[in-house]
């Protein structure tokens, strides 16, 4: 069975339908294009036909181009197996596009129509853009756009190309450069598509039968075109084309190629013939596609992302999908917990040592779903469904028949102890209990079950319904039935899981406790705040490490410093750091909560400048740093300790090291993650690098002896640990 | 080598670069016509008597363009063996054509040039033949490209200086220019500009405003605040190249950055027999010129290095020079200069400068050397530094010295 096939109608219509065997979604392969081809000549060439509609045999129209494909164009053919990969499908299209029309009078052509049941993205629109009108049912749960800046590519498929010159370059912005996604109204409004019918297929059917030749004729190969919002040159399209280039280098910090390349595609396409552009597009698509931070984008953001979501590292364990979770603690976390769960269709037991409390966790659920509702993202019914599974209760005994226990209570052991021991007096026997602890090693709670094996550790991040990333712990004596437990679950409120061992801080928090750390301690030594907080912007990071301890709050570093001292004794390496965070205590400034902290905030808690103050405290030395010592530092800071979570075997997979980073604290998102940057950077490299850190900053830089063998041997992280990446 | 000496120096009147500006009426084709003229007659430049004319431009379309400075010269009544060069270096094009035209001569090629520029801003917009630095986003990434006006604004940040700052500046500029003309310091060089019937247009410098006080200026509003900060936010590019700036500090408007007017201006220079062929008394010496390429973002520091450089390739040094022409673009790029090299601000732009009097991009160039070769003259000084700062980050200089 192939990728498309076509139906012809006694009326003269023919339909393509695009129905891939064995998948959810439609994706296009290089075999689907061929296939897809043949059918448009065949079309072409029959004369009994008179009109061509291309729809989708499932409910959505299609999800894109088949990444692995592209990666593989890539490694079979370098450039020119990409560019031609890629002139391919624009010959595909412009072929669809051109529809046999004569070039020169432009008559004579088959009118096409596109056709989309639902969702129709990347390539999925930039098809239906090369034919002549788009009919997408009226389905409000569609998405309709070109999502592959997301991913660290472009639309190169001729989406660029056209959308630039249907819209305009400023109206067609937000598409290209942001991913923007429209559900069909709202694509139509905004002239991505044309039609939104009851009946899309229908409704093709009969354009294509009535459609005239100048109903066929593109925009842009009628005499006389000129692009919306004026080209480069035309003295309007000049400050759009002069305004984009700052607006995306200061966004993307100048660190993402992929909207430099599509930008310049724009740029150069619009003062040149569509096919010259069509070329354009083609060179700036292969030039990103060579370049290592795309490939480890699509590496990390996409296959590896979505390998970890299906249960890459599952156990064999049966199907452990859970059908009743107990929360126990309904605080922050507790409360985004339950929200999660809730919303996933899990019934809900939320417990907390005061009703009133337990209340006020499952409030937080109504709140989100009111905000959720005036965004009319959700409806009153769903919100009564959503709540209608969420039992808000004081009483264990509520527990009774919960396969899951997510304990989300104060990070103090005895506490913990009590409840687990409350909890596991009610719950069945194979039921797995889990501790959503940031800071407490798994195996030290887990003397507190009597079932440990079925003791594990979830770690969700703050906001629980914002981050995607849920870091499980394996404790010593954890179970494959727990790991696969806590894998079901995460996959049922669809976000990402990573699987780590149990050490200090685990895998996430283990490598952002040293970055914020760098921070503050450049701050103590005269290193101009606003150099170390750009400097760190500009290597991709989202928040500066001095905006990070604001965010997660001084207090909660005086915390785990203290108590890392304590446990360290006199081997602990951060006493300059304390200087600086303990005389911030001691200042009142505790962080955003406290409207205070590294940064000043106004009253409504809104993050002005850097805390006047500091120049006074910490005076900036005259001999300021290079802005690339600053960013090593920072960057080799979390790197280093991902490799050691690695060597050590708290990490036993490098491509949940590189999700996980970027999902779980945003670790520079273009580079792939730390495993990904320091294959960029190369192993020899790197440790030429740590080793001049470790002359000038001292042994926390020191070079890790896997960094170090791998630089000998000429290594890379995934070269040496594959795909299916085991610690040494 | 050759010398290369200054015959004369002529220039035009600024007029306000608007439509209602005073030679808004007149086309760039005209007014440089009539300025070469001029200072054919000045100098009785009969046949063939120079070997080119080297003429700056900065915005080369429409009117302005297909090689105006032979057009210019085909208007003109100079003889047509003379054939035209048109030149652009952004705001230094009329210095380029001076430095061009003397290095010709010291190097053997041509005994004489006609060389300066012209600039109608209010009649060919500024930016209107594009600018690929600007617009292409390859470039305009590589090189952290923002606008002048918020390169003008790095400057203060990054060096320390506040509106207040600059806004005396602005204000000396304008009471130093006003001064100069009540005085007739400017006699030598104005060229008044006529029609064709010899009616006067304009005589005299007309963007000027004599009577501006501080408090006038403190109430502008900042030119490029809204540009850097909001859309399309050009102070997070300068601070991606400047990453220890927290913000940018706006401090110019339309009071203390150069004018936007129309005008001309010329230099005649030759070799010494050149001088004596034509009877012409040389009246300084082009001792040496400079140009130098500087980072593009902050973009208007070049009159520091290039100042360095000239001085060192001449051999001299800062205290060797008696008065300095620095162009006032913006505030800053003045307060720079003088804070690096700790010069009196009596010495520097002793007359005024674009500021108060306007700053007709491709002409400027020539301007200022005019200007200081008088005020060499009338106070009876030596040596004399004129230098620019450039768009795309360049910077130009001329050192003359009266003989």
């Amino acid at each position: 069975m192939t990728d498309f096939t076509m139906e012809k109608g006694a009326d003269g219509a023919a339909i393509i339908t695009w129905d891939v065997q064995g998948k959810s979604m439609n994706v296009l392969s290089m075999e689907g294009a061929n296939t897809l081809g043949d059918l448009i000549d065949d079309a072409l060439a029959d004369d009994a036909v008179k009109g061509i509609v291309i729809t989708s045999g499932k409910k959505d129209f299609a999800a894109g181009m088949d990444l692995n494909v592209i990666a593989g164009m890539r490694e079979a053919g370098g450039a020119q197996g990409v560019f031609d990969g890629v002139m391919g499908l624009h010959h595909l299209l412009r072929k669809i596009e051109l529809a046999g029309m004569d070039r020169k009078t432009k008559k004579g052509g088959k009118p096409i129509a596109a056709a989309l049941p639902g969702t129709a993205l990347g390539i999925g629109l930039e098809l239906p853009l090369a034919t002549h009108r788009i009919f997408a049912a009226d389905n409000a749960k569609a998405k309709i756009g070109l999502p592959e800046i997301m991913v660290g590519i472009f639309p190169g498929a001729g989406g660029t190309t056209r959308l630039a010159r249907k819209l305009g370059a400023m109206a067609a912005a937000p598409f290209l450069l942001e991913g923007k996604l429209s559900d069909p109204k709202k694509a139509k409004a905004a002239g991505l598509i044309d039609e939104v019918s009851e009946d899309p297929l229908a409704d093709a059917r009969t354009w294509v039968l009535a459609a005239s030749d100048s109903d066929i004729v593109k925009p842009w190969d009628a005499k006389g075109y000129k692009m919306p919002g004026g080209e480069p040159f035309h003295p309007a399209g000049f400050m759009t084309f002069v305004g984009a280039s700052a607006m995306v280098h200061g966004k993307t910090m100048g660190v993402y190629p992929a909207a430099k390349a599509l930008l310049s595609a724009v740029y150069e396409g619009a003062m040149v013939p569509f096919d010259q552009a069509l070329k354009i597009e083609a060179r700036w698509f292969t030039n990103v596609l060579m370049n290592p931070s795309s490939s480890a984008m699509i590496r990390s953001l996409f296959i590896n992302k979505e390998a970890l979501e299906k249960g890459a590292n599952r156990p064999e364990a049966p199907d452990q999908t859970v059908r009743k979770v107990g929360i126990l603690g309904a605080g922050m976390m507790g409360a985004g917990i339950a929200y999660v769960s809730a919303i996933a269709g899990i019934e809900v037991v939320l417990i907390d040592a005061a009703q009133a409390s337990a209340d006020k966790g499952k409030a937080y659920s109504e709140g989100l779903l009111d905000k959720a509702i005036s965004r009319k993202k959700s409806t009153e019914e769903k919100k009564a469904e959503v709540l209608g599974r969420i039992t808000a209760t004081t009483d264990y005994d509520a527990l009774k028949g919960c396969d899951l226990i997510v304990e989300a209570v104060f990070e103090d052991p005895s506490v913990k102890a009590e409840v687990t021991k409350k909890a596991e007096a009610v719950i069945p026997e194979d039921a797995i209990f889990a501790t959503n602890t940031s800071t407490l090693p798994i195996s030290d709670l887990a003397r507190a079950s009597s079932r440990p094996e079925q003791f594990i550790g979830i770690h969700f991040f703050s906001p629980v319904d914002k981050m995607l990333l849920v870091e499980i712990i394996k404790g010593r004596e954890t179970g494959p039935r727990a790991v696969a437990k806590a894998l079901d679950f995460v996959r049922q409120i669809r976000k990402t899981p990573i699987v780590v061992n149990d050490e200090r801080f685990f895998y996430a928090n283990r490598c952002i406790i040293p970055y914020i750390n760098e921070g503050i301690r450049m701050v103590g030594e005269g290193v101009n705040p606003t150099l170390i907080e750009n400097a760190a912007k500009m290597m991709g990071m989202p928040l500066g490490p001095l905006q990070l301890v604001d965010e997660t709050s001084i207090d909660l570093g005086v915390k785990i410093a203290k108590a890392t001292r304590a446990a360290m004794g006199d081997a602990y390496p951060d006493g300059a750091v304390d200087e600086v965070i303990f005389a911030m205590a001691d200042a009142g400034r505790m962080g955003r909560k406290a409207n205070a902290g590294f940064y000043d905030y106004d009253e409504k808690g809104k993050r002005q400048g850097l805390w006047g103050e500091l120049d006074a405290r910490y005076p900036q030395s005259g001999d300021q740093p290079e802005l690339t010592e600053v960013q090593h530092r920072l960057m080799f800071a979390q790197t280093l300790e991902a490799v050691r979570a690695l060597e050590s075997g708290v990490l036993e997979d490098i491509r949940e090291g590189d999700v996980g980073a970027i999902l779980g604290w945003g670790f520079a998102p273009w580079s792939g993650g730390p495993f990904g940057w320091l294959d960029m950077l190369g192993a020899a490299r790197a440790v030429e690098i740590c080793d001049g850190l470790t002359e000038r900053y001292g042994a926390r830089f020191n070079a890790p002896a896997l960094l170090r063998e791998m630089a000998e041997k000429g290594e890379h992280f995934y070269g040496r640990f594959g795909s299916k990446a085991q610690a040494a | 080598m050759t010398d290369a000496f200054i015959y004369d120096a002529a220039r035009t009147p600024r007029g306000k670069g608007r439509p209602d500006g005073s030679l808004h009426e007149v086309t760039s084709l005209a007014l440089s016509a009539r300025l070469l003229n001029a200072v054919k007659e000045r100098n009785n430049l009969e046949g063939h008597a120079v070997e080119d004319v080297i003429w700056g431009n900065v915005t080369q379309v429409k009117e302005q363009g297909g090689c105006l400075a032979r057009s210019a010269v085909l208007a003109s009544d100079l003889d047509e063996r003379i054939p035209g060069l048109s030149i652009n270096r952004f705001c230094a094009s009329g210095m380029e054509a001076v430095n061009l035209a003397a290095n010709q001569i010291k190097g053997g090629a041509g005994s004489a040039y006609i060389a300066g520029g012209v600039e109608m801003m209010g009649r060919v917009a500024m930016g209107s033949d594009g600018a690929a630095i600007a617009v292409d986003p390859s470039l305009a990434m590589k090189s952290y490209f923002v606008p002048q006006g918020i390169s003008a604004d790095i400057i203060a940040t990054e060096y320390g200086f506040d509106r207040d700052q600059a806004d005396a500046l602005a204000l000396e500029s304008q009471r130093r220019a006003a001064q100069a003309w009540q005085e007739g310091r400017f006699d030598k060089s104005i060229v008044p500009v006529i029609d064709q019937n010899g009616l006067t247009i304009l005589d005299r410098d007309e963007y000027m405003r004599p009577g501006t006080t501080i408090d006038d200026l403190a109430k502008l509003k900042p030119a490029f605040k809204e540009m850097g900060e909001m859309m399309p936010g050009f102070d997070k590019v300068a601070m991606l190249k400047y990453p220890h700036l927290s913000a940018i500090d706006h401090i110019h408007h339309a009071g203390n950055s150069s004018g936007i007017v129309d005008g001309a201006a010329a230099v005649l220079i030759g070799n010494e027999e050149f001088g004596k062929a034509h009877g012409l008394k040389p009246r300084a010496r082009i001792r040496a010129t400079a140009k130098i390429g500087t980072d593009p973002t902050i973009m208007l520091t070049g009159p520091v290095p290039v100042t360095e450089k000239i001085l060192k390739d001449s051999g001299m040094s800062i205290g060797d020079i008696d008065l300095f022409e620095v162009n006032e673009a913006f505030a800053s790029v003045v307060l720079r200069f003088m804070q690096a090299f700790q010069v009196d601000p009596a010495r520097v732009n002793v007359n005024g400068g674009a500021i108060a009097m306007g700053h007709p991009l491709g002409a400027t160039g020539a301007i200022i050397i005019g200007t200081l070769l008088d005020e060499l003259e009338r106070q009876d000084k030596n040596v004399g530094l004129a230098t620019l700062c450039i768009a795309s980050g360049m910077g130009a200089a001329t050192i003359i010295e009266r003989v």
